[in-house]
């Protein structure tokens, strides 16, 4: 079986880096899986999990990330990006209620806008934990 | 002369400031080799990204963003990174200095710049002098994590997109090695120093859903990786600094003491000679 390393950076530091059959995420336009010898491709991720397929498959929250594609490499920028394990699941749900409250309460453009993506970056931490 | 007294009463003060000194000395040392484990852990993600961007911005003529084109400057704003304490020789003090000349040199009235301060340091020095600070972020870590400053870098950078500033520059102190940091300053926004490389090897990208999008999503997260990476940097520099400044105050404690421990001998011998001096003139006197 071919394979693809997949290494995931964030600013802080390399979060993971292993060799995987198959890569598919969300990107803005849409889904997207990825296989060896995929073409060289650059696509911007939406706050999403990225599902590794393979001998050990894994799961990653990425937000505000980047799919760069080789032919045997991906390489997934985001500003962050954790394992199921790393991530702090009662601080995710505060965050989500958080987010939550400032949604209902009637608020300008920006302040909306900032709790929408909080919300998604939370729910979609706590999708990543619970469905590991 | 000083009394036997007081010298020891110095001799005392000055060890006590050794210790401490020496103390914050071991500290920062600790600090300086975390922060630059933290600098190079943020090198894969910079390289990266400075490579996907480059490759992009060389691909072609029609890659166009607000991002990269210079426009005319009517505001620029000073990105200044200092610590927020201070003991720490001239970290803080130099770059002052220099964003301060800068600042006085191209700029006649106040509406034309504006600072946005990192570290309590800078920003307390501009509010004395009533330079504008449009942002501030203070209470760093001593290893920031890239959520600590986000929000600061991603609303920089939003200034920029809405043409409230039109030029961004960044003073930090670069860190050169452990003893020597210099005071560096950049043109940060617009983004002009990507090198169209021509070698062979970069390879032509598809881009999903198109260039231009990804150039929306793309510039502003390379200018905030940008921001970071000088932070990182700063982080770096303050620590050296904060450990040659402690680690040459001890020398000089060790030296004063010499000193004084010198003066204190003399002055006890002298006053022994002058006791012997006495008993013997008195011992004479009775003769």
């Amino acid at each position: 079986m071919n394979t693809l390393t997949v290494s995931v950076v964030t600013p802080d530091g390399p979060v993971l880096e292993d060799s995987f059959e198959m890569v598919s995420c969300k990107a803005e336009s849409g889904e997207l899986g990825i296989l060896p010898g995929h073409i060289p491709l650059v696509a911007p991720l939406s706050i999403s999990a990225v599902r590794l397929k393979g001998e050990s498959p894994q799961r990653i929250a990425v937000s505000g990330g980047f799919l760069e594609v080789r032919p045997d490499k991906v390489t997934i920028l985001a500003q962050s990006a954790e394992r199921p394990d790393d991530i702090d699941i009662e601080r995710a749900r505060a965050a989500k209620e958080r987010a939550e409250r400032r949604l209902q309460a009637k608020q300008d453009e920006i302040d909306f806008r900032r709790a929408e993506l909080a919300l998604k970056r939370a729910l979609n931490r706590i999708d990543v934990v619970e469905n590991r | 002369m000083a009394s036997l007294r007081d010298i020891k009463t110095r001799i005392n003060s000055t060890q006590k400031t050794k210790q401490i000194t020496k103390a914050m000395h071991m500290v920062s040392a600790s600090k300086l080799s975390k922060a630059e484990e933290f600098a190079k852990a943020f090198d894969p993600y910079s390289d990266k990204i400075k490579e996907v961007v480059n490759s992009i911005a060389g691909s072609g003529q029609d890659a166009e963003h607000p991002m990269l084109q210079t426009r005319e400057v009517k505001k620029t704003a000073y990105f200044v990174i200092t610590a927020d304490r201070g003991l720490a020789g001239a970290f803080n003090s130099g770059i002052l200095r220099e964003v301060y000349r800068t600042i006085q040199e191209k700029h006649q009235s106040k509406d034309e710049y504006a600072v946005i301060a990192v570290g309590r340091m800078g920003r307390d020095f501009f509010r004395k002098r009533d330079i504008p600070v449009l942002k501030e972020i203070t209470g760093l870590s001593d290893q920031p994590n890239f959520a600590d400053i986000k929000d600061l870098t991603s609303e920089t950078v939003q200034l920029f997109i809405d043409e409230e500033i039109d030029e961004l520059v960044i003073f930090y102190n670069h860190f050169v090695s452990a003893i020597s940091q210099k005071v560096t300053s950049k043109k940060l926004l617009p983004l002009t120093d990507l090198q169209e490389e021509s070698s062979g090897t970069k390879s032509a990208y598809e881009y999903e859903p198109n260039q231009q999008e990804i150039l929306d999503v793309l510039l502003p997260q390379y200018a905030e990786s940008l921001i970071f990476g000088a932070l990182l940097d700063s982080k770096a520099s303050e620590h050296a600094s904060r450990m040659t400044a402690m680690k040459s105050a001890t020398d000089n404690a060790d030296e004063l003491i010499d000193d004084l421990s010198l003066q204190y001998n003399r002055a006890r011998q002298a006053a022994i000679t002058q006791e012997i001096t006495e008993i013997v003139g008195g011992a004479a006197a009775l003769e």
